[in-house]
């Protein structure tokens, strides 16, 4: 057991899967030899070679692409992403192709990458390097989205990624790259993909997020008054949504807050509030609250915390809700 | 060396190199028949730009740039060059590390500081940040953070330029492309031949977007010039390393159907003397150009780079080239005689203007920087909705539902 940070546990599931499967392979814009933009592929070119742990050129459809490829006749390719809003260009691979072979192949073929790519804001980073566009991927059947809060998570979730026969994209919460430590194991082991955690339980009402805004909600849970018992869940997988977890809890609590950084319309959020009232809507005793981003342009830094739900205002509509 | 000391005589050339190199004795150059006040206009352009990089690395260590930040020293005469070859209303658009080009567009360093600061006065009221100057008055659209994407929009600015030329200037009352809208109240002066220049980098040339433009402008004959700003790295990644042919980057271009040259971006006077005819000739025959224009950057790719993908001694050698240095030396030489890289000495200006021109800058800048830091920040109240549309949009989430708690749907 060590105390890592995300971007050591993230490191030392690739490494063990790299050391596990020499199907695994690598592919990125400066992930070899200069470990990544974030340094998360730190030292895996030295360890496992260039052969596999491949510097690419600039070419986000191209890296895409060739990883799909790659997948296609058996590799296990876990290609990055510099940050999410170059995920543009690579997106007519991930949507068109990555998500559609399976189906299109009648199952004979399918596409077993995982794509890792930071996301969100809160580093002070410029526009196209704060978004949340993880909404836009779970609606895109054929794909699975996870995005992970903490260090030992997300080890457990990159390993089931890089075992899973199908397409994830594999969000990293910048924000919390380095933000605080947890024990991890360090033996391998897994976390399944589409199973919710509850961070912390509770009676009277539910509080859903996920990614770095789990820990607003956490802090948000300070604010609040002792005899106000909250559940926080973590959601960990976008999709697919662990709806079991959420319905039982919304059934218990009775009242539900959604939070997430993206903008409200649209955003996942909107799903979850949808599944809520068609499974408990007899057990509901308040509308269900959405603290989101707004519908804007993630703004450039001086706004940026205007922008991003805060414990502040998340306290704000638990409260609300809970005095409805 | 940066422009605040100053710059010692690099080694003269023998006048058989002179002979070699067609500079003595032949027809006068493009950059020979200019004016002295046009070439010292230059090298202020160069020394401004790179006194404002230096506030704006010390700014941003003091954490009062936030984003990201490139800094363009070292490439100065690849903007200061290729830009006094065009006219001022040919259009512009670039990459994300556009501060050169936004200060020799004509942005006030003031406009353009503040807009770092992430500032109301900046060019886009602090919304565009360093990555992204706007400058519509001064004809650029913009620095683009997305590598390689404004290929295609130097492509459709040419489009549209030639389209105005072509057809718009025949069709009697037809509309002003200014973002005027229509041009009933204000008649149409006819628009001239326009070249648009589009900058990119050279980690550019690998993404597809590059390629597809190329074959528009090629098919369509768009007025272009693709200027590649080949420092030689992306980000980490040298070019060698990232993209093929980096020897002879000209065949992509003729892959497309476009005659492109080469260029030593760090001599000034010698890169305006291929490059004014070869736009001129763009902008004659309305066809696209493609510019390997070899250039450095000094400082590492972005502000936080440990730059382990270059030696010492490497920056070092091309900082002994240095751009600035070479064009002073050039004016300082004594009229007529041979100086550096091959040029004749204009004798134009001494060492005591030289360093009035370094006071005057670094004061201008020092300007610069207390206006940013004077200038008001944006209120999210007031901000965070306008401009995202062009008229006031309905339904959209309203950030009074959350805003410092003045209203929440169910309160
Ligand atoms: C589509 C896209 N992918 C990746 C990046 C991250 N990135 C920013 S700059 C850069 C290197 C670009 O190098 P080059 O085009 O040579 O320009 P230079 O920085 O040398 O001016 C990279 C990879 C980006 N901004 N956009
Ligand atoms: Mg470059």
């Amino acid at each position: 057991m060590a105390s890592l940070t995300l971007v050591q546990a993230i490191n030392l599931a690739l490494t063990q899967e790299m050391e596990a499967d020499d199907r695994v392979v690598m592919l990125g814009e400066d992930i070899g030899k200069n470990g990544g933009v974030f340094r998360v592929t730190e030292g895996l070119q030295a360890r496992f070679g260039a052969d596999r742990v491949i510097d690419s050129p600039l070419a986000e459809s191209g890296i895409i692409g060739t990883a799909i490829g790659m997948a296609m006749a058996g590799l296990r390719p876990v290609p990055e992403i510099q940050f999410e809003g170059f995920l543009g260009p690579a997106y007519d691979q991930i949507v068109n192709h990555a998500a559609r072979y399976r189906t299109r192949s009648r199952g004979s073929v399918t596409i077993p990458i995982t794509i890792r790519v930071p996301v969100g804001g809160g580093i002070h980073a410029p526009e196209l390097h704060s978004d949340s566009p993880e909404a836009i991927y779970v609606h895109t059947p054929g794909i699975k989205v996870v995005m992970p809060s903490s260090p030992y998570d997300a080890k457990g979730l990159l390993i089931s990624a890089i075992r899973d026969p199908d397409p994830v994209i594999f969000f990293e919460p910048k924000r919390i790259y380095r933000a605080f430590r947890e024990e991890v194991p360090e033996d391998e082991y897994t976390i399944p993909i589409g199973k919710a955690k509850i961070v912390e339980s509770g009676n009277d009402l539910t509080v859903i997020s996920w990614g770095a805004t789990v820990l607003q909600c956490v802090e948000a849970l300070d604010k609040l008054p002792e005899d106000l018992s909250v559940e926080l869940i973590d959601l960990r997988t976008c999709y697919p949504i662990d709806q079991d977890c959420l319905i039982e809890s919304v059934n218990k609590t009775g009242r539900c807050v959604i939070v997430h950084e993206a903008p409200k319309t649209c955003g996942l959020g909107a799903e979850i509030a949808t599944i809520i009232q068609e499974h408990c809507f007899l057990s509901l005793r308040a509308p269900v609250q959405r603290v989101c981003g707004f519908d804007t342009i993630m703004p450039y830094y001086k706004l940026e915390l205007e922008y991003l739900p805060n414990a502040d205002r998340i306290a704000e509509s638990i409260l609300a809700c809970a005095a409805y | 060396m940066s422009a605040a000391t100053a710059p010692t005589m690099p080694k003269m050339p023998s006048s058989e190199t002179l002979k070699q190199a067609g500079r003595v004795g032949s027809s006068p150059t493009p950059s020979q028949l200019l004016p002295d006040a046009t070439l010292i206009r230059w090298l202020r352009d160069m020394m401004l730009i790179r006194e404002f990089e230096l506030r704006t690395m010390a700014a941003y260590q003091q954490a009062k740039i936030g984003g990201f930040c490139h800094i363009y020293i070292g490439q100065e005469a690849t903007v200061v060059g290729t830009f006094a070859a065009v006219n001022h209303d040919d259009p512009v658009v670039t990459a994300y590390r556009d501060h050169g080009h936004a200060l020799a567009r004509g942005m006030t360093p003031e406009a353009c500081m503040a807009e770092m600061y992430g500032k109301l006065h900046g060019c886009a009221k602090g919304k565009g940040g360093s990555m992204h100057m706007f400058d519509r008055p001064n004809h650029l659209y913009g620095g683009h953070g997305i590598v390689g994407a404004q290929t295609a929009l130097g492509a459709g600015l040419a489009f549209a330029a030639r389209y105005d030329w072509e057809v718009l200037n025949k069709a009697p009352g037809a509309p002003v492309l200014d973002g005027s809208g229509h041009p009933a109240d204000r008649p149409r002066t006819p628009a001239g031949k326009k070249v648009c220049l589009c900058y990119l980098g050279d980690g550019a040339l690998n993404q597809g977007c590059f390629h597809e433009s190329l074959n528009l402008a090629g098919l369509f004959g768009l007025p272009v010039i693709y200027v590649v700003e080949n420092n030689g790295y992306s980000m980490g990644t040298s070019i060698e390393r990232g993209t093929t042919m980096a020897h002879n980057l000209v065949l992509k271009a003729a892959g497309y159907g476009i005659e492109g040259i080469e260029i030593d971006g760090l001599d000034l006077l010698s890169l305006y003397d291929k490059f004014k005819p070869y736009a001129d000739r763009c902008r004659e025959n309305q066809r696209p150009g493609f510019v390997d224009l070899k250039t450095y950057r000094y400082q590492g790719h972005s502000m936080s780079d440990p730059q382990k993908y270059r030696t010492k001694e490497e920056v070092q050698k091309y900082q002994e080239r240095d751009s600035i240095d070479r064009l002073a030396a050039v004016l300082m030489s004594p009229k007529g005689e041979p100086a550096v890289g091959g040029h004749l000495g204009r004798g134009c200006l001494s060492e005591e203007q030289f360093k009035d021109m370094q006071r005057e800058i670094k004061e201008e800048v020092r300007l610069a920087v207390e206006f940013a830091e004077q200038s008001p920040s944006p209120e999210a109240a007031e901000e965070l909705y306008t401009d995202v549309y062009a008229n006031p949009q309905p339904g959209l989430s309203s950030i009074r539902d959350y805003h410092h708690g003045v209203r929440n749907s169910l309160l």
